[in-house]
């Protein structure tokens, strides 16, 4: 649709605030364990594309979803993962771009067994 | 001799001449070089003198009833102030639905002040440009009384002190102003209908008229004292906002596809902001009226129901997802306290977890919601904090591109599953948090891909520093005094020196 813009040649103006090249080689990944709203949305971290894939559960989630009583009785192996809203098999040791996962790429995890407190899904 | 007395004009006399009289035909100068704003939109106006003004208030006549409003209004707030009208509320708490309305709102005001001046100034008709010169004035004087309210309150309590400063920065008053924003940078007819049809026709009374009445319940005078007068000038405000719509409906038919679009956006728009409103209701007035849910059905469902089966025989049909909405107040209320709880380290006002006799509120007035989804998530908070690990989330929340809420809004059909939406625009990915969002990001790519989203501007290193405690100064947001939890505030251990003041007083 064309733009309506009252001055000429705004579209070609427009300054886009979220590109990639704004975020000092980092990109924006969102993360999001499902049926455990209790988190209330997806969590958003700046990460470098080249990070292996396996750092998200050595680090990043323990640090940030470890607080939640489900977490401990999580069995990486049975952990379904989707990348962009596509099931997806990552390989822990290679990076996240390797694995698909771009800038504003949405990571999802899903915990076969263990939905939520008291299986709330909160 | 005495010349003969001039017989006095009736209103619509004096109307006439000091409204439409006051116009003219531009001749030195082209009409559209002096007026540049009204046409772009695609708006067609074939007939400015066709608007229909059924105030008839004339600038003179304004200045001498405001004034005297004014001089009331002012006589209350004073005595609020030398009584210690603060000591009257319900209990401290309240004050932070305060802290979040007014921060909150009273900047909007003062934005509602500035663009219905550029109004006042740039629409062709002039009927319609004395209406927005007066509402300019309005919102002046709302932005004032507001001020003076603060102006109170901030002596007593925490969260008000930086409320400009804190409007253009704080992540969850970027939803606002946003909000504003976006009706500022449009066009003259998509601002009135955005701000005073959607807004203050269709959606005004879920804001005022609970919330108001919630003041007044809590002991709240000052705020009580602002709304109702203010409330006489929204019915002014009001009739503008549907006089536009009529007027653009009947002056041409190929306004009602640009008309419907903005009523579609500014309907679902409107709905998320107000989804604060929702949870001051039902989780922060520690005296409650009703649930927002009520608030929803008596205001939206059967008033805007009403309103829109008169607005049909123009073609205009109910705002697209008012459905989902509907769906929506279920849940609003719940999941943006469940935001704000676990976010409180970086809010400016006190949050906590409801009692069990809210809860049990909260039960009776969600059955269908309430114990399935939302008991469980805070009684699991709740026995966190008995162990002494009160949850706080610690990583920053995915916004939505659009109203700029974290994107904690559940699927329609199941609340246990979030909503995702995401769409490619010129090779980048944009995420919203519901389909009124992405319709509206698509419809305008250009305008919202230039959103200010205040995690992503954290991370490119733009609010003060990568810490909580950078970004908290950067927000002038005093640590440990304006956020957490109200258990143990400042805010609090004061509300409770004072009570046991008084009653080593009385007895």
């Amino acid at each position: 649709m064309a733009v309506i813009a009252l001055k000429p040649g705004y579209a070609e103006a427009v300054e886009f605030r979220d590109r990639k090249e704004n975020f000092h080689g980092n990109q924006v990944v969102y993360l999001h364990w499902e049926e455990h709203l209790s988190f209330c949305s997806a969590t958003a971290f700046p990460l470098p594309p080249e990070m292996p894939f396996g750092a998200l559960i050595e680090e990043l989630i323990p640090t940030y979803y470890g607080m939640h009583p489900d977490y401990q009785s999580v069995n990486w192996e049975q952990v379904e993962w989707k990348i962009d809203g596509q099931s997806s098999t990552p390989d822990m040791s290679k990076s996240l771009a390797d694995n698909g996962v771009g800038h504003k790429s949405l990571i999802c995890f899903r915990t076969p067994g263990l939905n939520g407190y008291r299986g709330s899904c909160s | 001799m005495t010349p003969p007395r001039k017989k006095k004009m009736n209103l619509k006399q004096r109307y006439a001449l000091m409204t439409r009289g006051l116009d003219w035909e531009t001749s030195y100068q082209k009409m559209d070089d002096v007026f540049p704003y009204d046409t772009f939109e695609g708006i067609k106006i074939t007939d400015w003198s066709k608007w229909e003004d059924p105030f008839r208030l004339t600038m003179d006549a304004y200045w001498k009833y405001q004034g005297e409003k004014e001089r009331k209004l002012y006589a209350v707030l004073d005595s609020f102030a030398q009584n210690n009208g603060q000591l009257g509320i319900s209990d401290a708490r309240y004050v932070n639905a305060i802290k979040l309305f007014l921060t909150g709102v009273t900047p909007l005001e003062y934005q509602a002040h500035r663009h219905f001046a550029h109004l006042g100034r740039h629409i062709r008709g002039v009927g319609p440009r004395v209406a927005a010169q007066m509402q300019s004035l309005d919102e002046l004087r709302h932005a004032q009384t507001q001020i003076h309210t603060i102006s109170h309150y901030n002596k007593y309590f925490d969260g008000f002190a930086e409320f400009p400063h804190m409007h253009d920065r704080v992540w969850y008053l970027s939803v606002p102003k946003s909000f504003f924003d976006d009706a500022c940078t449009a066009g003259p007819f998509e601002f009135f209908t955005a701000i005073s049809f959607a807004f203050e026709y269709v959606l005004t009374n879920l804001l005022f008229v609970p919330f108001m009445s919630g003041a007044a319940y809590n002991g709240d005078l000052a705020t009580v004292t602002f709304g109702f007068s203010a409330q006489s000038d929204e019915a002014r405000h009001m009739t503008l906002g549907i006089e536009v719509i009529k007027f653009m409906l009947e002056q041409h038919p190929d306004n009602l596809p640009i008309v419907q679009k903005w009523v579609d956006k500014w309907f679902w728009r409107g709905h998320k902001m107000l989804g604060l409103v929702a949870m001051m209701m039902d989780y922060m007035l520690p005296k409650r009226i009703m649930s927002w849910k009520e608030a929803w059905e008596i205001y939206f469902t059967e008033a805007g129901g009403a309103l829109f089966e008169d607005l049909s025989r123009y073609g205009l049909r109910v705002p697209k997802y008012a459905d989902i909405a509907t769906e929506e107040a279920e849940h609003i209320s719940h999941q943006n306290w469940a935001i704000f709880y676990q976010y409180t380290q970086a809010a400016g006002f006190h949050t906590w977890l409801p009692t069990d006799e809210e809860m049990a509120w909260l039960s009776e007035k969600y059955p269908n919601t309430f114990d399935k989804y939302y008991r469980p998530r805070f009684e699991m908070w709740r026995e966190m904090e008995a162990k002494g690990e009160r949850f706080y989330n610690n990583a920053l929340p995915q916004l939505c591109q659009t109203c700029q809420i974290p994107m904690g809004y559940t699927e329609p059909g199941d609340p246990t599953k979030i909503g995702f939406r995401s769409t490619e625009y010129k090779g980048e990915r944009y995420h919203f948090c519901s389909d009124g969002c992405k319709d509206i990001f698509e419809n305008e790519p250009e305008k919202f891909a230039q959103a200010w989203l205040p995690v992503h501007q954290i991370f490119q290193g733009n609010c003060g520093g990568a810490d909580l405690g950078d970004v908290l100064k950067w927000y002038h947001m005093d640590n440990g005094a304006d956020n957490l939890d109200y258990s143990g505030s400042p805010d609090q251990q004061q509300w409770d020196a004072w009570q046991a003041a008084r009653k080593k007083v009385a007895n």
